[in-house]
């Protein structure tokens, strides 16, 4: 990456370069996950490229392959995504141009092209928007690729599938919790899940996880 | 089929509103602190809540089968710094394989 000047969308797309595998092996088993568990080829790679945040995606069709509701599966993606509220707040300065141009180029945003635009000090929207763009034709092109190998599993569930769900989103949630008052809420979330599992419909209980970050409020 | 489709309509719309909120809503004001503090709990708590339906969730149900024997070694994966994908193949093959013996 140049170290002089004001960077270009062409950096932002380098400085991405070596986190590259992980949006292509990400969408690859998004594709083979939602194709398996029924959710559908075009319906996954339209999803990529409309919603394009991993974690919301695969919530979305966890809950729908384990027979949740469509409002179930809708509450769990929206709250996971909720999150992109607060991280466009703060990259809200660097977007120029008027509302439109702001609107497309604010899809930039995903946690990753987040996180590498911040590494110089300040937030770069070259830098965003490059590594963006990239994450982008990733995402949505393995999701694809990923279709096509997901229609041939027959029982899914018989190879883990299942398993590799909680997998992913056990590895998604631990960073998170390296910190006190994320721990505790997820505690609190774990405990409510359990205790709503044997006695509420599939999905349920994960919305109502979602008042455990009430304890947000404490001081 | 059809479900999906309500499901990418909507998931995809209110997440392109969250994406844009800052940039074309806000500008520069901030989100008050204590909606702040509870949007950042969400993912976390999100995230937990998904990992135990999914290890121990069913109709209705808790259930302790092959599939915690399966995340427990994600889990040893993911300490062993295991790439993300890794660890799922190696949850999905160990929860086959304890099905397959069982």
């Amino acid at each position: 990456m140049e170290t002089s000047g004001r960077p270009r969308i062409r950096d932002g797309v380098r400085a991405a370069l070596p986190l590259a595998p992980s949006p292509i092996l990400f969408g690859l088993s998004f594709g083979v996950l939602a194709n398996a568990s029924g959710f559908g080829a075009p319906a996954a790679i339209v999803m990529s490229a409309t919603t394009f945040a991993g974690a919301a995606q695969f919530a979305a069709i966890s809950v729908l392959g384990a027979g949740g509701t469509v409002t179930a599966a809708i509450l769990a993606a929206v709250f996971l995504n909720a999150r992109y509220a607060a991280i466009s707040m703060t990259v809200a300065s660097i977007f120029p141009g008027g509302p439109a141009r702001r609107l497309v180029e604010s899809q930039a945003i995903v946690d990753e092209s987040w996180a590498i635009s911040g590494r110089r000090g300040r937030f770069e929207w070259a830098i965003l928007v490059g590594a963006g763009l990239l994450f982008y034709v990733l995402w949505v092109g393995s999701t694809a690729a990923g279709t096509l190998v997901g229609g041939v599993l027959e029982n899914p569930n018989a190879i883990g599938l299942d398993a590799a769900f909680a997998a992913l989103f056990l590895a998604l949630a631990l960073p998170y919790l390296r910190e006190r008052r994320s721990r505790e809420a997820a505690a609190l979330a774990a405990a409510i899940t359990l205790a709503l599992t044997p006695f509420t419909p599939v999905g349920v209980p994960i919305v109502a996880a979602s008042a455990a970050c009430l304890i947000g409020l404490r001081r | 089929m059809s479900t999906s489709w309500v499901v990418v309509a909507v998931v995809g719309l209110a997440t392109i509103v969250f994406k844009a909120a800052g940039p074309v809503v806000v500008g520069r004001r901030e989100l008050p602190q204590r909606v702040q503090s509870l949007v950042e709990l969400l993912a976390p708590v999100m995230l937990t809540a998904l990992v135990v339906t999914q290890t121990f969730g069913g109709d209705e149900e808790l259930h302790v089968d092959a599939r915690v024997v399966g995340v427990g070694a994600a889990l040893v994966a993911l300490r062993l710094r295991a790439h993300i994908v890794v660890a799922m193949v190696i949850a999905a093959a160990t929860t086959a394989l304890v099905r397959l013996a069982f």
